[in-house]
C-alpha cells in the first residue's frame, strides 16, 4: 500500500486536478448508480406509486417545480432524478459487462494466438482482422438484428439485456486480442518463459501464471477507454430503439423518450439524462487519458 | 426568429400572388400500397381518396353526397338502383360505365380485399344500361349507401390490361401493378410516387367536381411521410411543409402560438377502449389459476372504477379527448346521450369490489397495446397500468407496433388489450356487429370479427339482428337497448373518443373531417 | 506492384466470403422465410410449391452458391416490410448516404487537420487547450445527442437551417443529388457536421500526436540547425510526413462514417441506407439486412484496398521490402 502511494502513478494523479476531479465524479456516478435502489428518492418502476397528475413537472428550482421531484417528472409522473439513477445503473451495468466480456474474450484469444502461434495464430487473427474492418456499432446492430429475427418477441424481451451485452462485447474484443497478441509475442521469447518451459510447466500454466501478468498493462488502458465506448454504444443502440428492453430503461432510452418532448418545452426530460451520460463518459475518458499517459514510459 | 418572419412573409407574398397552389403536407405513416381495395387503413385512404372516387362520397358534414352516382333509390327491398354520372373519364382516358361498377364491387369482394365488410350483403351487381346499375342484396340492408361510400371505383379495362383484376395480397411475392400505379376518376392524378419518401399529386383538370365553385384551388399536392414527431413539427415551423395531419399533442401549444400557423381542432369518429378476455376459463396471461377474474362483473367494474379518465384527458391527451361511456361518438347514427355514462373514478370502490370478488390481494395481468397507431396509445396504456397497479392489479405492459399487435390479438392470444375503433359507415351497426356480436367467423365472416375478448350475449345478438333488418324508430330502439346492455355488462372499458387536431399554415382553409381524411379538393390556399 | 495488388485482392476474398456466408445464414436459418412470405393461412400445397421455387429443398452448398450467384447480380429478393425489390430500395437510398458521408469526411479533414497541426505546433497556447477540451467533449458526446442539440439550436431557436430531409434534389440519371440546389445544400449542413464531428476529433488528435512525434525527430532538428524558417520546417517537412498515416486512417474512417450514418440519418430523417437499415433491424427484415451487410463489406474491402495501394505508392519503404 505504502509503495503505491509513493509511486509515480499516484504522484501524477494528484498533480492534475482535472484527473482527480474526474475520478471523484466517476466514483460518485458509479456509487450513485449501484446504490440507486437505496439512494433514489422514488422508485420509478413501482407503477402503484406513480401519480399521473404529477406528470410534466419542471425542475424544483423553477416556478412550477415541486421540491418532491428535484429534476422534474416525465410524461407518466416518474421522478427524473430517480429515473436517471436507475438508468445510469443499467448503462453502467451494460458498459462494464460488455467491457469485461470483451476483455476476457480478447485477452484469451490474444494469449492463445501469441503463444501458440502457427495456424491457430493465423486463423484467430484473420477473424479479428475481418471483424476489425467493420465499425463496432455495425457489428452490434447486426447481432441484435439477427437475435431479434431468430427469437420470438416475448423471449427476446426477456433476454434483450444479455443480447446487448453480448453484441457490444463481441464488437470490441479484437482490439484487446491484437494488443495482447503483440505483447505475448514479445514476452514469449524472454528468458523467464524459456526457463519455465525448461522446467516442464504446461503451456496453459505458463500462459496464465507467467505471461498474462506481464501483458496486462496496456489492457487496463484499452479497457478504460473501451468502457466509455461501450457506454456510448449502449446509449446509441437504446436511442435507436434496438437496445435494452423498455422495462429496464438506460440513459439512452430516457433520452430517446424525452426527445419527443424537447421541442414542446419539456426539455428536462431529455437534457438531464443527456448531461448525466456526458458526465459519466467524460470522466471515464479523462481517467483513461491520464492512465495512458501515466503508464506510457515515453512521455515521462 | 426574424429570419423566420422574413421567410414566412416571402412565402405568403409568393403564395398569394402566384397561380399554382402547391400544398406540401406530412403525416407519420406512408401508404404501403396504391391498391384501393387492398388495405382498409387510414394511411392508405388518405392518399387514395384524392385519386379515386366512390359512387357516393362524404359531404362536409359527413352526410352522403352524389359522386360517381348522381342518384340512388331502393326500387325493391333488396334491389338498389344507382344512376351514374355521365361523361366521367378515368385519368388514362377510359370512360366510366356501369361495367366498371360491376368489376369494382366484385374486386372488393375478392378474398384478398380488405373491404369485404362493406360489400358483404351484396350478392349481385347488374348493369341496366351504360349509366344505370342495380345492386342486389341478400338481406334488406338499410345502410347500403353508407357502406358503398367506402368502395372506390376502378376501370375494368385498365385493371385487366395490367393484371390487377384482384387486389394486391400484401403477403404475395409478386408486386402487382396497383401497388405503385393508379388510374382513378378523382380530383388529382398521381404524378410520382417514392414510397417512404414523397408522393406527388397534380390537379386533374377534367374532374367532374371542379364545376362546383365551392371546391378548392390546390393544383399540386406533395406528401412526405415523417415518422419522427419532433421532425414533423420542426418541418412545419420552419416552413418546409404546410400541413400536418397528426401533430403530436405536446406541441399543440407551441403550434397555436407560432405566427402564421393555426391548429384546426375537431372530434374524430374513433373510440378508444380496453377489451378483456371474458371467455376463457383461465386467463392466458395472469397469475390466477383455475378461474378467470374477468368473467366476474365486479372485477370488470373494479378496473373501470380504477381509471381516472380526467387525469388521462388532461395529462396524457393534453385536453384532446372526449371521455365517454359509449362505444361510438355522437356523429354516428344511433348515438343516445342518455346512454353515454361512465362509471366514476373511485379507487376505494375498486378495491372493495375486487375484495368482494375474491381478490383482496389483487392479481397480475398483461395488457397488450399498440405503440404506433392511436394518439399516445402507449402512454395511455402506461397510465392505465399505473392506475390498475394502485388498486392492486399488477399490470405488465406489452406494447408493440401495429402489425405484430394485430397479428397477436387476431389470434385471440391476449387477456386484455387496447383498441381504437372508427366507424366509416357512420352507423352504429358497424361497431356493434364487429365488436359485440358473438364471434362466428364461419357465418359469412361478419359476426364479431373484431371481438377478441369473445364476449357473447344472446340478448345482444338478438338486438343486432333487429338492427340489421329493421329501420326507423324500431331500429333506434334496438340500438339504444344495445347501448344500455353495453353499460350493464361492461365487456369493454371505454376510455374516450379521439380529437384529431390538424396543424397548418394560417392561409389554408379546409374543413375538418371527423373521419380524419383531409379532402384537399376542398382546400383553399389564400 | 502487380503482385502486391493480387495478394491484397486475395486477402480480401475471404472477408467477402465470410460476410456472404453470414448473410446467407441469416436468410436461410433465421426465422422461417416460408411462413413469413405466406402469412398464417396457407395450404400444404402452397408451402411445398414455395419451398420448391425458393430452392429450399436443395442441399446447403447449392443454396449458398445460388445465393452468391444472385447476390453478384444484385438480386436479394423482396423486402419483407415494403414488398419491393431490395436492390431497388438500396439503389434509391445509396446516393443520399454517399453524399452525406463524403461531406462529413470532407468537413472532418478540412477542419481536423489544421486544428491538429495547430495544437501540435503550439502546444501550450490557450487556443490549443480549447481545441483539446473541445475534442474531448466531441469524443464523449454520442452522435445522436450532438444531432439533437444542433437541431435545437440551429433549426428551432435560430431557424437558419432545416431540421430534416434532403431538401430539393435534382435527378442526374439514376443519382439524385442535393448539391445543386440551395435547399439541398442547407439541408446537408447539420447532418454532415453531426456525422463528421467524431471523425474530426479523431483526426485532430491523430495529427497532433503525429506532429509531436515528428517534431522530435532528428531530421527536423537538423533542419532547424540548418536555419530553415519555421514555415519551411512545419509545412515543408513535418506536415508531409504526418499526412501519410493520417490519410490512411482517414480513408479507413470513411467506412466508419458510412456506418455511423445510421445514427445521423435516424436523427435527421435523412432518406439514406442507414435509416433503411435501422428500419429493417427493427422489423426483422432479413433481405434488407443481408443486402446492406454485403454492400457495406464490399465498400470496406474496396476502401481498404485503395488505402493499401495508396500507402504502397506513397511510402517507398514498402516497395523495397521483399
Amino acid at each position: 500500500m505504502r509503495a503505491f502511494f509513493d509511486s509515480d502513478i499516484w504522484f501524477s494523479f494528484t498533480r492534475s486536478w482535472v484527473t482527480m476531479g474526474s475520478a471523484i465524479i466517476a466514483f460518485i456516478c458509479i456509487a450513485g448508480a449501484i446504490a440507486a435502489p437505496w439512494l433514489a428518492p422514488h422508485n420509478p418502476f413501482d407503477l402503484a406509486s406513480l401519480q399521473l397528475m404529477d406528470a410534466f413537472k419542471p425542475p424544483a428550482w423553477t416556478m412550477e417545480g415541486d421540491p418532491l421531484y428535484p429534476l422534474g417528472t416525465d410524461d407518466q409522473g416518474r421522478d427524473m432524478l430517480s429515473a436517471i439513477m436507475y438508468g445510469a445503473r443499467v448503462s453502467l451495468l451494460v458498459g462494464f459487462s460488455a467491457t469485461i466480456f470483451a476483455t476476457v474474450l480478447g485477452v484469451s484469444v490474444g494469449l492463445l494466438a501469441g503463444y501458440l502461434g502457427g495456424t491457430v495464430d493465423a486463423l484467430l487473427m484473420r477473424i479479428a482482422d475481418i471483424q476489425l474492418t467493420f465499425p463496432s456499432i455495425l457489428v452490434a446492430l447486426l447481432i441484435d438484428g439477427i437475435v431479434r429475427a431468430a427469437v420470438p418477441r416475448e423471449v427476446h424481451d426477456q433476454i434483450a439485456l444479455f443480447v446487448v451485452i453480448l453484441a457490444i462485447g463481441v464488437s470490441e474484443w479484437p482490439k484487446f486480442a491484437r494488443t495482447v497478441r503483440g505483447s505475448t509475442l514479445v514476452e514469449r521469447n524472454k528468458e523467464y518463459v524459456l526457463a519455465a518451459r525448461v522446467i516442464g510447466l504446461g503451456r496453459f500454466k505458463i500462459m496464465l501464471q507467467h505471461v498474462l501478468p506481464n501483458v496486462l498493462g496496456p489492457v487496463l488502458v484499452i479497457g478504460t477507454l473501451n468502457l466509455a465506448l461501450a457506454i456510448l454504444a449502449e446509449a446509441t443502440l437504446s436511442f435507436l430503439g434496438v437496445g435494452v428492453p423498455p422495462t429496464q430503461p438506460s440513459l439512452g432510452t430516457l433520452i430517446r423518450i424525452g426527445n419527443d418532448f424537447l421541442f414542446s418545452g419539456e426539455w428536462w426530460i431529455t437534457i438531464f439524462p443527456g448531461v448525466a451520460l456526458i458526465i459519466m463518459v467524460l470522466s471515464v475518458n479523462l481517467l483513461g487519458d491520464w492512465l495512458r499517459d501515466a503508464l506510457n514510459p515515453k512521455l515521462r | 426568429m426574424r429570419s423566420f418572419w422574413l421567410a414566412a412573409l416571402t412565402v405568403l407574398l409568393f403564395v398569394s400572388g402566384a397561380e399554382a397552389q402547391s400544398l406540401r403536407w406530412a403525416a407519420s405513416g406512408d401508404p404501403n400500397t396504391m391498391d384501393p381495395h387492398s388495405q382498409n387503413v387510414g394511411t392508405v385512404t388518405m392518399v387514395l381518396q384524392q385519386i379515386y372516387d366512390p359512387l357516393i362520397a362524404r359531404s362536409r358534414s359527413l352526410g352522403l353526397d352524389p359522386a360517381l352516382a348522381t342518384a340512388w333509390e331502393q326500387v325493391e327491398p333488396m334491389r338498389w338502383r344507382f344512376t351514374l354520372r355521365p361523361g366521367v373519364r378515368f385519368h388514362e382516358g377510359e370512360a366510366f360505365t356501369s361495367d366498371d361498377v360491376v368489376f369494382s364491387i366484385a374486386r372488393a369482394q375478392a378474398p384478398s380485399s380488405n373491404f369485404g365488410t362493406f360489400v358483404d350483403t351484396i350478392t349481385r351487381v347488374e348493369p341496366v344500361d351504360a349509366l344505370t346499375v342495380d345492386i342486389i342484396t341478400r338481406i334488406i340492408d338499410p345502410i347500403l349507401p353508407n357502406k358503398i361510400a367506402s368502395i372506390f371505383m376502378m376501370s375494368r379495362a385498365w385493371s385487366e390490361r395490367n393484371n390487377a383484376a384482384r387486389p394486391q395480397n400484401t403477403r404475395n411475392r409478386e408486386e402487382t401493378h396497383t401497388v405503385r400505379h393508379v388510374n382513378g376518376t378523382g380530383a388529382f392524378r398521381l404524378a410520382s410516387r417514392e414510397p417512404d419518401v414523397r408522393t406527388v399529386l397534380t390537379r386533374n383538370a377534367d374532374w367532374w367536381g371542379w364545376a362546383n365553385p365551392n371546391n378548392g384551388n390546390v393544383t399540386e399536392i406533395i406528401f412526405r411521410p415523417i415518422a419522427s414527431d419532433a421532425t414533423r413539427v420542426a418541418a412545419l415551423l420552419s416552413n418546409e411543409i404546410d400541413f400536418v395531419l397528426d401533430p403530436p399533442l405536446q406541441d399543440l401549444q407551441r403550434l397555436r402560438a407560432a405566427p402564421g400557423l393555426r391548429v384546426l381542432e375537431g372530434p374524430e369518429v374513433r373510440t378508444i377502449f380496453l377489451a378483456m378476455d371474458v371467455a376463457r376459463d383461465e386467463l392466458l396471461y395472469s397469475d390466477v389459476r383455475g378461474r378467470n377474474p374477468f368473467r366476474d362483473l365486479r372485477v370488470r367494474q373494479a378496473l373501470y372504477h380504477a381509471i381516472d379518465i380526467t387525469a388521462i384527458q388532461r395529462v396524457t391527451m393534453r385536453g384532446q379527448s372526449v371521455p365517454t361511456g359509449a362505444l361510438f361518438p355522437e356523429q354516428v347514427q344511433g348515438y343516445d346521450p342518455a346512454q353515454d355514462q361512465r362509471l366514476p373514478y373511485d379507487p376505494a370502490r375498486a378495491r372493495a369490489l375486487l375484495a368482494e370478488a375474491g381478490y383482496p390481494q389483487g392479481f397480475a395481468i398483461t395488457l397488450d397495446c399498440p405503440n404506433n397507431r392511436y394518439i399516445n396509445d402507449e402512454q395511455i396504456c402506461q397510465a392505465v397500468a399505473a392506475m390498475w397497479a394502485r388498486v392492486g392489479v399488477r399490470t405488465t405492459l406489452k406494447s408493440q407496433p401495429l402489425a405484430p399487435f394485430f397479428a397477436q390479438i387476431q389470434r385471440a392470444d391476449t387477456s386484455a388489450y387496447l383498441l381504437g375503433w372508427g366507424v366509416p359507415t357512420l352507423d352504429a351497426l358497424y361497431s356493434v356487429q364487429s365488436l359485440l356480436s358473438t364471434r362466428d367467423v364461419s357465418n359469412n365472416g361478419d359476426g364479431g370479427t373484431w371481438n377478441f375478448g369473445r364476449y357473447s350475449s344472446p340478448a345482444m345478438d338478438a338486438l343486432i339482428e333487429r338492427m340489421k333488418t329493421q329501420s326507423g324508430p324500431a331500429r333506434q330502439a334496438a340500438i339504444t337497448e344495445a347501448m344500455r346492455l353495453y353499460r350493464e355488462d361492461v365487456p369493454h372499458i371505454p376510455l374516450h373518443h379521439q380529437m384529431i387536431p390538424w396543424a397548418m399554415r394560417s392561409n389554408i382553409q379546409i374543413p375538418h373531417m371527423a373521419n380524419n381524411q383531409p379532402y384537399f379538393r376542398w382546400a383553399v390556399v389564400q | 506492384m502487380f503482385a502486391f495488388i493480387i495478394s491484397r485482392i486475395l486477402q480480401a476474398l475471404p472477408v467477402m466470403l465470410v460476410v456472404s456466408f453470414i448473410s446467407f445464414a441469416m436468410f436461410a436459418y433465421v426465422g422461417d422465410p416460408v411462413s413469413i412470405m405466406l402469412g398464417q393461412d396457407f395450404t400444404e400445397a402452397q408451402r411445398a410449391e414455395l419451398v420448391a421455387s425458393l430452392g429450399l429443398d436443395k442441399p446447403f452448398f447449392v443454396q449458398f452458391l445460388t445465393f452468391l450467384g444472385n447476390a453478384v447480380q444484385g438480386e436479394f429478393g423482396l423486402s419483407y416490410r415494403l414488398s419491393r425489390p431490395v436492390a431497388e430500395l438500396i439503389g434509391e437510398r445509396a446516393p443520399a448516404t454517399l453524399e452525406l458521408a463524403l461531406c462529413a469526411a470532407f468537413i472532418a479533414m478540412a477542419v481536423g487537420v489544421p486544428m491538429g497541426v495547430y495544437t501540435g505546433l503550439y502546444r501550450h497556447s490557450w487556443l490549443s487547450r480549447f481545441f483539446l477540451t473541445f475534442s474531448l467533449i466531441g469524443v464523449s458526446l454520442p452522435t445522436f445527442l450532438i444531432g439533437i442539440l444542433l437541431i435545437l439550436t440551429f433549426a428551432v431557436w435560430l431557424g437558419w437551417l432545416p431540421s430534416f430531409g434532403r431538401g430539393d434534389v435534382r435527378q442526374l440519371g439514376f443519382w439524385a443529388t442535393g448539391f445543386t440546389t440551395w435547399s439541398g445544400v442547407k439541408a446537408m449542413i447539420l447532418p454532415a457536421v453531426t456525422l463528421g464531428l467524431f471523425q474530426l476529433t479523431l483526426i485532430m488528435r491523430l495529427v497532433r500526436a503525429e506532429m509531436l512525434e515528428v517534431m522530435r525527430t532528428d531530421y527536423i532538428k537538423f533542419a532547424r540547425a540548418r536555419g530553415l524558417s519555421n514555415r519551411a520546417i512545419n509545412f515543408g517537412h513535418a506536415l508531409k510526413n504526418t499526412l501519410v498515416p493520417v490519410i490512411t486512417i482517414a480513408g479507413l474512417q470513411l467506412g466508419a462514417i458510412i456506418a455511423f450514418a445510421i445514427v445521423t440519418e435516424t436523427v435527421f430523417q435523412w432518406p439514406g441506407m442507414g435509416l433503411l437499415f435501422i428500419q429493417s433491424v427493427g422489423s426483422a427484415d432479413i433481405p434488407v439486412m443481408a443486402a446492406y451487410l454485403m454492400l457495406i463489406a464490399l465498400v470496406f474491402v474496396v476502401i481498404n484496398l485503395i488505402v493499401d495501394l495508396l500507402y504502397y505508392a506513397v511510402d517507398p519503404r514498402l516497395r523495397t521490402r521483399r
